[in-house]
């Protein structure tokens, strides 16, 4: 078995730096790599780009980064909900590149998988097209996206093991497994770390091949956007 | 004239058994409220679950199971989680019958614009784009007209594009459409709407055959 497991989230970033690309996983604030983000704010790095298919909210998660503009970059679909975001934006301090979620998650996917790029329907004749090469293919028409380069992944999962084996929960699985292997290093925290063979073999959504360092993460918010309910 | 709910309930019944189906935010979400009971729909959200039920009983929500529009909600038996490549695998690759989502605009052509106002609203396209790319069956609920009265069905839509071509249904407050051939065509009038006040609402060429049935709700 090849150990993954570091102690912390200081050491599980450890060459981090300033004007990196990152993806996060996480859809809203549901499966965000908390962790990772919070020791992101802590090393004070900036000028980076962060892929991930929403920026968080005023004060949680991506929303920390930015508060402390830390971020140079954002590639996401989705970017409401957050109004210091939205300041950045059309102040011009901070560059966005909205992308279809789709092609979001199959960006990050392309790179794990080692395609250099995909043709894809979506965004074809949009601004998301401009510029970019687009063909024919049976009669409907397809644009080209290159797959993502990036130099750490963070994600988050419900279970892992020893070897970097993850298994997500509910929603929260959502971008996480499509961004595990897909940057140079994938760091993963979990919210239960367990001994290699506690997890069935046949249960596990990211084999740790795809993972480069795993550790136990701690104090999660889990913070519900738009809580729900309805009577009894 | 129809409320929200009332196009809801129209597009209800658009729904049919074994359809897997995507809702979108807003109207579209309101639909899954008036499915028939006596058949069997799986609602599906993009950011990965199939199988989705109704909101969560108050100290049930599950931070971890939530809907394309960050609500808590619950799934129902049957149903799966799945990562967002998958999800999107899933819509790119036609296996999701029906797509519902609203809209800023339609054109005549079947365009639609939904995603970005410039200079005013820059939120992101989400799943839009990828959805209205792939779907074969594309219903769009939207007022007629805007706040000012304005036709939001169009001879070419004035904002920036989520997809060309696509539309095939539009639902409004005031009828039921459908585009062929580069014009909607009129199929049925809201309750208490007459034929001459959907012409007057429509900017895009509206294609009127004969006698048109009022809908049945």
């Amino acid at each position: 078995m090849i150990r993954k497991v570091v102690s912390s989230a200081e050491e599980a970033l450890q060459g981090v730096s300033s004007g990196m690309t990152f993806m996060l996983g996480g859809f809203g604030l549901c499966g965000i790599p908390e962790n990772a983000i919070t020791e992101l704010v802590r090393l004070g790095v900036n000028d980076i780009t962060c892929i991930s298919n929403n920026a968080g909210v005023d004060d949680f998660g991506l929303g920390l980064l930015l508060q402390q503009k830390q971020i140079k970059k954002m590639i996401s679909s989705y970017v409401g909900e957050n109004d210091e975001f939205e300041r950045q934006m059309l102040s011009g301090e901070l560059e966005v590149e909205l992308t279809p979620q789709g092609t979001l998650a199959e960006k990050c996917r392309a790179a794990q998988a080692g395609f250099p790029a995909f043709y894809t329907p979506a965004g074809y004749g949009t601004e998301v097209a401009e510029g970019k090469e687009t063909r024919e293919f049976n009669g409907k028409m397809y644009v080209l996206e290159p797959a993502y380069e990036a130099d750490f992944a963070f994600v988050k999962a419900w279970k892992g093991d020893e070897a970097g084996n993850l298994i997500f929960k509910g929603t929260a699985r959502n971008f996480n497994p499509c961004m595990c292997g897909a940057a140079k290093i994938t760091v993963a925290e979990v919210e239960e770390l367990v001994p290699a063979g506690e997890l069935d073999p046949n249960a596990i959504h990211i084999p740790g091949i795809f993972v480069q360092r795993i550790f136990q993460g701690n104090a999660y918010e889990k913070r519900i956007e738009q809580r729900t309910v309805r009577s009894r | 004239m129809l409320d929200k709910n009332g196009i809801a309930k129209r597009i209800a019944k658009e729904v049919r058994d074994g359809y897997y189906v995507n809702l979108g935010i807003g109207i579209p979400t309101l639909v899954a409220n008036f499915v028939r009971e006596d058949i069997s729909v799986e609602f599906q959200s993009e950011n990965g679950v199939l199988g989705m039920g109704p909101f969560p009983f108050e100290g049930e929500e599950d931070a971890d199971i939530i809907n394309a529009g960050k609500q808590t909600i619950t799934t129902l038996p049957g149903a799966s989680f799945f990562d967002s490549a998958l999800s999107f695998g899933m819509i790119r690759g036609k296996h999701v019958d029906l797509t519902i989502l609203g809209a800023m605009e339609v054109a005549e052509n079947g365009d639609i614009a939904n995603w970005k106002i410039p200079g005013k609203m820059v939120k992101g396209m989400g799943g839009a784009m990828d959805l209205v790319a792939s779907a074969e069956n594309i219903i769009v609920a939207m007022m007629h007209t805007n706040k000012a009265g304005k036709s939001k069905l169009l001879k070419k839509c004035t904002l920036p594009l989520t997809g060309v071509g696509c539309v095939k249904k539009v639902v409004t407050n005031l009828a039921v459409m459908e585009i062929e051939n580069g014009s909607f065509k009129l199929l049925e009038c809201a309750p208490g709407v007459s034929v001459e006040e959907i012409v007057a609402a429509t900017e895009g060429n509206l294609i009127v055959d004969g006698e048109i049935p009022e809908m049945i709700l």
